[in-house]
């Protein structure tokens, strides 16, 4: 890149800044500085600390997205403050840039957090490969490229947390293990030569599991290296039915309802599917569903809408099914 | 300016729980000028949940939706984030592993059909506003909303992934800063209201499995927007709409506060900036009633 195309602008930050150890509360420091097109969120939190206070405080190491430390929270958006370019963050968010630890309720000093939820919920799914493997093997345990691929490149992870801290769930239920351990999961169970029975059946638990994910998108849209950790999710449920371990509960039937339904259908029952999921805990539902019933929301199952062409769509069911439930 | 035309792909819930949605929908594109084709053979899309259970079969059955718009030479508009999602996906998987799209098409043989690749998919927020324009909207306007204030909520599937976003729409939107649906509040003539949670998740797809998570969401997200002085909210997804407008007793309960507000879908606001009779836009199937017009 030839120097003369570099630019600079005038960029506010309102940071975030706590101690532990001697604030009550935490307060916002206001800072402005030129920032050039060519500098990373990193090289911000390097200049308030050398240029403006040198008591504040980060995490970073490897400066190049490898070791995860540095991930904050630029207006909200987890980010990972050596790999993200101002320009980017200026993109997103013009001129008024607020710096966050990446979960401010777990704040230790300004933009280094606690962040032992995540590590707790990494260690819970078993985060290595569980094999019978010779230990001094006569040649090398090969694992084809055809095998390595089923990894989806789940093993490129760097455990920011970025994802983890972006994920509603986690901050509203605690037991949620939250898109990163998933990842760790599925890096795992997806080896051909782990042979772990349990980890499949533990992400797979009510609460804790998969089956709790919103399917917001917000991990997918944060992780700095292009993971996707809601499709691992989705590929751990499917994992679930394929294997065995799939049990039967309101998620599950919630997920082969659609089936049912579209068979019968083509088109989604909707009251079909509640009372196909809940079973007798249906009742539940009766006083939302009898406001709904008054304001013409329902339609009564003799009623029910077909698609048309209902015997093309049985027969690619019949055809394309995969699994059995 | 040509006639605008698409295969219009309902969804489920436009025909059962949000008549009001597809009502409006019709409404809509007819001041608009819009031709919209129904694809009456069309199937549930798995609603992001068949996939879970069975990946190929969920990719089989949206293929045979597409297929059925690329019959038509159109473009299939959804009028639900996740029909869209679910089915922008289908598309985005297939054109990228020509493998997957020939095993997917093996299986459409058997019923006559071929998935080719031929049909974009959008949904109806983004077909008037970058298709038809804000501008002509705006010209149309006979009843703008001025003495509202309207709270967008932009609902997860239309903005995140934003890859597939942008992909398969004209203009980008940025999932941490989305515009769109501001901009077509103004273009009404209403005040958008600007607040935390407006892309944030709604919790529809956990309301079964996690009712706690899931109220706790929805209650945060009217609670913001109320904060905001929102008189209504507005939503392009009527899974957005059902959570947002029923379920308003379990957020209360779920986030120790009182909140209710009236809910409009995108179709909604449209119509009624355009003049559309409240009757035409089935207001009256709302469960938080709508009650200022
Ligand atoms: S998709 Fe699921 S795991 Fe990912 S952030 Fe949303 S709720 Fe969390
Ligand atoms: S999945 Fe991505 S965002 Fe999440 S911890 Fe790993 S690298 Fe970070
Ligand atoms: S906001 Fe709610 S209904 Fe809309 S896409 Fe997200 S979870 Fe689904
Ligand atoms: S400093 Fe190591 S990932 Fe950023």
């Amino acid at each position: 890149m030839s120097t003369n195309s570099i630019t600079t602008q005038k960029v506010n930050f309102k940071v975030f800044r706590f101690n532990a150890d001697e604030d009550y509360l935490p307060y916002y420091e206001n800072y402005t500085m030129d920032i050039t097109s060519e500098e990373v969120v990193l090289d911000v939190l390097n200049r308030i600390k050398w240029d403006h206070d040198g008591s504040f405080s980060y995490r970073r190491s490897c400066r190049h997205g490898i070791c995860g430390a540095c991930a904050i929270k630029v207006n909200g958006r987890s980010t990972l403050a050596c790999k993200e370019s101002m320009t980017t963050m200026i993109e997103y968010f013009g001129n008024e840039i607020t710096l966050e630890p990446l979960s401010t309720k777990r704040a230790v000093k300004d933009m280094i957090i606690d962040k032992a939820d995540f590590w707790d919920k990494h260690a819970s799914v078993t985060p290595y490969l569980v094999a019978d493997i010779d230990e001094c093997p006569s040649c090398e345990n090969l694992v084809s490229p055809h095998d390595a691929e089923e990894l989806n490149e789940a093993d490129l992870c760097i455990q920011c947390g970025a994802c983890h801290y972006a994920c509603p769930v986690v901050e509203i239920n605690s037991d949620f293990f939250g898109p990163a351990a998933f990842v760790a999961a599925y890096r795992f169970e997806s080896d051909v030569r782990d042979s772990d029975g349990n980890r499949l059946i533990n992400v797979n638990e009510e609460k804790q599991g998969v089956w709790d994910c919103a399917k917001c998108f917000e991990c997918a849209e944060v992780c700095p290296k292009d993971i996707n950790p809601i499709d691992k999710i989705t590929k751990l449920h499917q994992m679930a039915f394929k294997k065995g371990v799939a049990k039967n509960n309101v998620a599950t039937r919630h997920a082969v309802g659609f089936l049912h339904s579209i068979k019968k259908h083509g088109m989604l029952d909707e009251g079909g599917l509640v009372l196909y999921s809940e079973g007798a805990h249906i009742v539940k539902h009766i006083p939302v569903a009898l406001q709904m019933f008054k304001k013409g929301k329902i339609v009564m199952p003799w009623n029910m809408p077909k698609s048309d062409k209902l015997d093309e769509i049985q027969k690619l069911i019949k055809s394309s099914s995969t699994v059995k439930f | 300016m040509k006639k605008l035309k698409y295969a219009l792909f309902t969804g489920c819930t436009a025909k059962q729980s949000t008549p009001e949605q597809m009502m409006s929908t019709l409404a809509v594109a007819r001041k608009l000028n819009i031709e919209l084709i129904e694809l009456t053979e069309a199937s549930c899309c798995g609603a992001s949940h068949l996939q879970d259970y069975d990946d190929f079969l969920s990719l089989v059955l949206n293929a045979r939706n597409i297929a059925y718009a690329e019959k038509h030479e159109l473009t299939m508009v959804t009028i639900c984030n996740t029909c869209q999602l679910n089915t922008a996906m289908t598309k985005h998987r297939l054109d990228k592993n020509p493998e997957l799209k020939a095993k997917v098409n093996e299986k459409l043989a058997e019923v006559g059909l071929e998935y080719k690749g031929t049909s974009n998919v959008i949904h109806f927020l983004y077909a008037i506003i970058d298709d038809f324009g804000l501008d002509k909207i705006k010209e149309l306007v006979v009843k703008p909303l001025s003495q509202f204030n309207i709270a967008p909520f932009y609902g997860c599937h239309n903005i995140r992934p934003s890859e597939l976003h942008d992909e398969s729409h004209k203009q980008k939107e940025n999932p941490y800063n989305p515009t769109s649906l501001d901009d077509l509040i103004i273009a009404c003539g209403g005040k958008n209201v600007d607040y935390e949670e407006k892309n944030k998740c709604c919790g529809f797809h956990v309301e079964l499995q996690a009712p706690h998570t899931a109220a706790v969401l929805t209650g945060t997200a009217i609670a913001g927007a109320t904060d905001q002085n929102a008189d209504m909210m507005v939503t392009p997804c009527p899974l957005c709409h059902l959570k947002l407008d029923t379920q308003t007793k379990s957020a209360s309960e779920a986030i120790g506060r009182e909140v209710s507000l009236p809910v409009l879908h995108m179709q909604q606001m449209v119509g009624l900036a355009l003049g559309c009779t409240p009757a035409e836009l089935g207001l009256k199937h709302h469960v938080t009633e709508v009650n200022f017009i």
